[in-house]
């Protein structure tokens, strides 16, 4: 995976939901997913989408995030407000149909409202075959997108892993408990 | 040794000009206008690397090649074929062609014009309006200052006389297409335009400039163009030339109270082009837009010289120039903003981006404020760059490759300036043509 050039990645499955997610005036966000899609569908041997079946497919996925209609035709995040930069990248992983989406502090700058539209669009897309890694810093997203699995990262390593359990303990604890374990494994 | 091929350069213009002793359809006034124009070439000669306003821009090309005054002859079948492709789909309205500087009946559609509006050829309009002619010819734009322009009026034989009578809308289009033909001698052509807006007026007007050999040739075009108040004028330059070819074009606005004009210059073509445009805000409460897009690959070379004069109160400006340079292609962008004692109040605002696509394309760009009042806003910006990384990178991360990614960037780039254009047939074809230009991810 990590050969592949950023395409690629995409089109063998990967998403990445940026944490800030960059404007891109004069594109379209209806022209480049387009684009983006097709190029996707060529790789895995599949016919490209037409402007009318694609259009088709936008106005469902669009129901995912409680999308407005005029945000399809804007360039791709020009002048759209965090909240609505966030839903928009939920918006390409719901067309773009990845089989894995790493969502990127997706919670941070949301209000409530937004966070709540955004969880329940990445929830509609957890079909028991979809895989999903969530990075944030906070249990609040948690609650909303529950996990299966929680790791903890201490300097890039996975230094604790558990089931939902583990966020609740950290809200509680903090990390530094985590830190002394490791602390005083390497000790042992 | 170059100053000597120098002053033959000049003496040839000269001597042709006392050989060809262009046709004055018996107006003496005319004549008078071109002795003059002839006069003070002599006295300027042709500029060099020397001249200040031709610093960064060498013109030696152009001045050192004995150009053949063009003569008036028919397209070769080929040749008509190929104009085809220059045609913009569904275009409605009046059209005027000429060819190497001589007016096209044959190519040319007259639509219904309201009355006492005039589009004609220059030539027809000296016969038939010549008072009209004599009071607004070359009354705009000096021959003292530019060798070129002086040439022009020493040798122009025709272009385009535009005339709205007050209160006149034409609603349709009206398009000048400038054709050179295919030749075995370097020509050169010297198209003259006069536009004159009454009161209260609006119409739109494009000027387009084209080649259909591979020869090289010489397009020295001025354009007068004159607003009077409360006029509306679109008006759009499209130069698109053959590689050889050079191209200088010299637009001078003259602008009463309260108009809006505006003016957008697409440049493709030519080994060596540039405009030089200059609008004189005469009036309070005027608005003018100047914007701009320049595409060179190879090794074009394109210049943008304009030069915004509020010279009364309460006027608005903007400049917003697009370049887009590829392979070892060079450009100069010098802006010129200059608000005069009694032009309290102005809004001057310009910027000029250049997308550099490879490390030999090179962007020269000056702005030049010159303010004489104390209650004006000028602002003026100049970015040169590559495609931002991180758009790229975003698109790519969606599955697009880095070419598309590149390509689809581009156009948006050049899009912000077309998609300006409001003339749909003209926008559609340019929209298409660029579209075709950036694939690849070069242009």
């Amino acid at each position: 995976l990590l050969e592949l050039k950023p395409e690629e990645r995409a089109c063998e499955g990967i998403f990445l939901a940026f944490q800030y997610p960059v404007e891109i005036p004069g594109v379209s966000n209806t022209y480049f997913l387009k684009a983006a899609l097709n190029s996707i569908r060529k790789y895995r041997g599949l016919e490209e989408l037409d402007a009318m079946d694609f259009l088709k497919l936008m106005r469902e996925r669009m129901k995912f995030v409680e999308m407005d209609e005029t945000l399809l035709n804007r360039p791709v995040n020009q002048g759209f407000s965090g909240g609505e930069k966030k839903r928009n990248e939920i918006f390409h992983m719901a067309v773009l149909d990845p089989k894995l989406a790493i969502l990127d502090e997706t919670d941070s700058g949301l209000d409530i409202d937004a966070l709540r539209i955004v969880s329940t669009g990445v929830n509609s897309l957890r079909d028991g075959k979809r895989s999903f890694i969530v990075v944030t810093h906070y249990q609040r997203l948690l609650n909303y997108i529950v996990p299966d699995f929680v790791h903890v990262l201490v300097d890039g390593r996975i230094a604790k892993s558990g089931g939902k359990e583990l966020a609740f303990e950290l809200e509680s604890k903090g990390y530094q408990w985590i830190e002394d374990e490791i602390a005083a494994g390497a000790g042992a | 040794m170059a100053q000597v091929q120098l002053t033959d350069a000049k003496e040839r213009y000269l001597s042709d000009f006392e050989r060809i002793s262009p046709e004055n359809n018996g107006r003496s006034w005319l004549g008078e206008l071109r002795k003059g124009a002839i006069a003070k070439f002599g006295e300027l000669g042709l500029p060099t690397l020397r001249d200040e306003q031709w610093r960064q821009t060498n013109v030696a090309a152009i001045t050192q090649t004995a150009f053949k005054s063009a003569d008036a002859r028919d397209l070769t079948s080929d040749e008509a074929e190929r104009l085809k492709n220059y045609v913009f789909a569904g275009f409605e309205g009046t059209r005027l062609v000429f060819v190497n500087g001589h007016h096209w009946p044959k190519e040319s559609v007259a639509a219904e014009l309201p009355k006492g509006a005039i589009v004609s050829s220059l030539s027809e309009a000296i016969r038939n309006h010549p008072d009209l002619i004599q009071r607004h010819l070359g009354q705009y734009i000096a021959d003292d200052k530019d060798a070129f322009v002086a040439l022009n009026t020493a040798f122009m034989q025709d272009g385009a006389f535009i005339y709205i009578p007050d209160g006149t809308e034409i609603t349709k289009p009206i398009h000048l297409r400038f054709v050179t033909s295919g030749s075995d001698e370097p020509e050169v052509s010297h198209p003259r335009n006069l536009i004159l807006m009454g009161t209260g007026s609006r119409a739109t007007i494009i000027e387009t400039y084209l080649g259909l050999g591979d020869n090289v040739y010489f397009t020295n075009a001025v354009s007068e163009i004159v607003l009077a108040e409360r006029a509306v004028l679109d008006h759009y330059k499209l130069q698109r030339e053959t590689a050889k070819a050079y191209h200088l074009g010299a637009i001078q606005i003259h602008l009463g109270g309260e108009c809006k004009f505006a003016n957008h210059a697409i440049t493709f073509g030519a080994a060596l082009s540039r405009n030089d445009i200059h609008a004189v805000l005469d009036g309070e409460e005027t608005e003018c837009t100047l914007n701009g897009l320049y595409v060179a690959t190879d090794k074009q070379h394109v210049d943008t010289h304009t030069k915004l004069e509020h010279a009364k109160p309460h006027c608005r400006s903007h400049q917003l120039y697009k370049g887009i340079l590829d392979a070892h292609a060079s450009a100069v962008f010098n802006g010129w903003i200059l608000v005069r004692p009694d032009a309290q109040k102005t809004d001057a605002i310009q910027s000029n981006r250049a997308l550099l696509l490879s490390d030999d394309a090179a962007i020269n760009t000056q702005p030049q404020l010159e303010i004489y009042a104390d209650d004006v806003k000028c602002t003026h910006g100049a970015t040169v760059g590559e495609l931002p990384r991180d758009s790229i990178f975003y698109l790519r991360t969606r599955g697009i490759s880095a070419d598309e990614a590149r390509d689809m960037l581009t156009y948006a780039f050049a899009n912000e300036i077309i998609g300006e254009i409001k003339i749909d047939p003209v926008r559609e074809h340019l929209e298409h043509l660029i579209w075709e230009r950036f694939r690849h991810g070069h242009v």
